[in-house]
């Protein structure tokens, strides 16, 4: 244990908690818009993992990692789009429309890796930012500010959300759909054009979330976000339906990560017990998700199509 | 309207299903044929291959598809099929008793998970010859083969040159989860550091994901936390702790196939699987008519496993020679790995 609580390896610990919350915050950031309005969208693994192929591919072919972050936003908007289309206009059922769109990312994704790429080949990773002045308080300043641009663009994410669903007329127009989207209709506010914005407003985050996967792991292989689109989909539910909540649970799942990774690195957790500990940041996840649901009511539209006058 | 709407779901949902057929998750099949060396007449020889990740993952899957690609060479006859990703059992099964139903001479289950439904699935199919990796047992059926890699003689080579090659006398080693062959390699891999610098540290991390490439990545940086400056690791999960070996200049060793392209500065070596080796016998086996019923080992000594260095990198000629020395000492029997 005195091998953990060494500065070094604290450091390293909180900066990898926070790199491997960021594909989990912006995933779960726009999942919550289309929560809010009444919309479930389970299909945000595939999204993730075009946007992570699209991100991928561009920066393999031009060396651009904005560029390719780019692609991962329109790759995402174009599929938040098609996901609206299905629970929106068509009103297909929320849970399987969201895993037929989950078995098309994931099937699209590996073919067009198998015919445009085939082997893994190594790409650019997003440039390192120290934050000036921040980055040079001790352990603190290496812990949080030294860290890929992509971080610093998730977590702004959180404020902005906030601002967006609590201070806004639109955000005020997405709690009123996805609680009672007749009364919202009467008052003149459209369900169908807010739920298609927030649906692809998580689409989009969706894609950028994939995309920086991608991009800062510098690859990109079968299956790359390995189901981080099914927990984003959880973390909403964990952090209630808010951005600080949804923040507190990506960082919470990705330090229980990080903290296995190191105890297993350092000999603190047994080999034997390696496999259990492998699974302890999702049974405490669900743990935590249990106790926090029953504390908070979901959207009461939550999953139910809305038809004008039914 | 709602008929017509329930048209539009209906056609939208068999578009993704179309496409999630053509790739991801079980479903990535190809199938290659080269032209008969012995003109039209000659009958192909046909060869189906499950296996759980991509055909190109530069591991587990692409060694034995590289495998059975240069026994296509060889025989020119060959047909190949190949359904990759099958990280899903019950997939793999499906695709295991499909190619025994359309005839194929040898269909291949690469991947230790797939025992137990090949242990149903054969005996379905007597005149089926199946060949099951990585793994020693045949179930006692006269229609299976089993193969496996002494992956623990690469790994401990490995390790000989990763102690040799460590400045902080610390090396890291990234698991996917600790059975079959990942376990002999990793071990073997172990014994070896320690044979040849009993004071440096192993530390050896099972990630429990063979695919999770994210927490691959976030290993390798828990090894750099603890001073590791060489770093190894096994299965298809490794991309990611590569490149972060990398962007941190740590050296790397790979295994089941060449790991150079991925990173050429600081892949040191690579042990990689001819599974050719074994499959020349299975399929001479075959064409004498027997289907099964032995094990097969890739191993130093014949062949099976070869250690590819990379050009790119410059070795210093004794640790070299370690190499050398003790890849001949595996062989003559004066070095265990165990």
């Amino acid at each position: 244990m005195s091998d953990f609580l060494t500065q070094t390896v604290l450091i390293a610990t909180v900066a990898s908690a926070i790199r491997l919350a960021v594909p989990l915050l912006l995933a779960s950031l726009g999942e919550t818009f289309g929560q809010r309005s009444g919309v479930l969208n389970l299909g945000v693994d595939g999204i993730m993992l075009l946007g992570a192929f699209g991100g991928y591919f561009t920066v393999l072919r031009t060396g651009n990692v904005w560029l390719g972050l780019l692609v991962g936003v329109l790759v995402g908007l174009v599929l938040g789009v098609a996901s609206a289309v299905m629970a929106v206009t068509l009103q297909a059922e929320q849970g399987i429309s969201g895993i037929g769109i989950f078995l098309f990312g994931l099937g699209l994704s590996d073919l067009l890796f198998q015919r445009l790429v085939g082997t893994p080949l190594p790409i650019s990773s997003f440039p390192k930012l120290a934050v000036p002045g921040l980055s040079d308080i001790p352990v603190l300043g290496e812990m949080l500010f030294r860290h890929s641009v992509i971080v610093y663009i998730a977590f702004l994410g959180v404020p902005l959300s906030m601002f967006i669903i609590n201070r806004t007329t639109f955000g005020m127009n997405i709690r009123a759909v996805g609680e009672n989207p007749e009364a919202a209709d009467s008052l003149g506010v459209s369900v169908t054009a807010v739920r298609y914005a927030t649906v692809s407003i998580g689409g989009t985050l969706a894609g950028v979330a994939g995309a920086a996967l991608a991009i800062d792991l510098g690859i990109f292989q079968q299956n790359l976000t390995n189901a981080a689109g099914f927990i984003a989909v959880a973390l909403v539910y964990f952090g209630a339906w808010r951005p600080l909540g949804v923040m507190a649970g990506a960082l919470l799942y990705g330090f229980v990560n990080a903290l296995v990774l190191q105890f297993k690195t350092l000999g603190i957790i047994p080999r034997s017990w390696s496999d259990i500990a492998a699974m302890a940041p999702a049974i405490i996840t669900i743990l935590a998700l249990v106790l926090v649901a029953s504390r908070f009511r979901q959207p009461a539209a939550l999953t139910k199509p809305f038809t004008r006058g039914a | 309207m709602k008929r017509r709407r329930n048209s539009w779901v209906a056609m939208a949902a068999v578009m993704m299903l179309i496409v999630a057929a053509c790739g991801g998750d079980g479903d990535a099949t190809t199938t290659t044929a080269s032209e008969s060396a012995g003109g039209a007449s000659a009958e192909s020889f046909r060869i189906a291959i499950v296996a759980p990740s991509a055909s190109n993952d530069l591991a587990f899957t692409q060694s034995i598809v590289d495998g059975v690609e240069a026994i296509r060479g060889e025989r020119g006859n060959v047909q190949v099929a190949i359904t990759d990703g099958t990280f899903n059992v019950d997939d793999a099964a499906a695709a295991l008793r499909g190619y025994a139903e359309d005839g194929f001479d040898l269909v291949i289950a690469h991947g230790s998970q797939y025992g137990g439904s090949l242990q149903e699935i054969a005996p379905d199919f007597p005149d089926i010859a199946f060949a099951w990796g990585t793994a020693a047992d045949t179930f006692g059926l006269s229609n299976v083969f089993a193969y496996e890699a002494a992956s623990d003689e690469g790994g401990y080579v490995m390790g000989v040159m990763a102690a040799a090659l460590s400045e902080t006398d610390v090396v890291g080693v990234v698991g996917p989860i600790e059975v079959g062959d990942a376990k002999l390699y990793v071990d073997g891999f172990a014994a070896g550091v320690v044979a040849e610098e009993p004071a440096t540290t192993v530390n050896i991390n099972y990630t429990g994901s063979f695919s999770d490439v994210a927490l691959a990545s976030e290993a390798a940086q828990a090894h750099a936390s603890a001073s590791a400056d060489v770093l190894t690791g096994t299965a298809q999960m490794v991309v990611g702790a590569v490149g972060v070996a990398d962007e941190l200049g740590m050296l790397w060793f790979g295994t089941q196939a060449n790991q150079t392209s991925l990173a050429p500065e600081i892949v040191v070596a690579s042990q990689v699987y001819r599974w050719e080796v074994i499959l020349r016998e299975i399929l001479t086996n075959i064409d004498a008519g027997t289907l099964g019923g032995e094990a097969f080992v890739i191993d130093f000594d014949n062949g099976g496993l070869v250690i590819e260095y990379n050009d790119g990198y410059d070795l210093p000629a004794d640790v070299r020679q370690k190499a050398d020395d003790t890849i001949a000492g595996i062989i003559d029997g004066s070095i265990t790995t165990g």
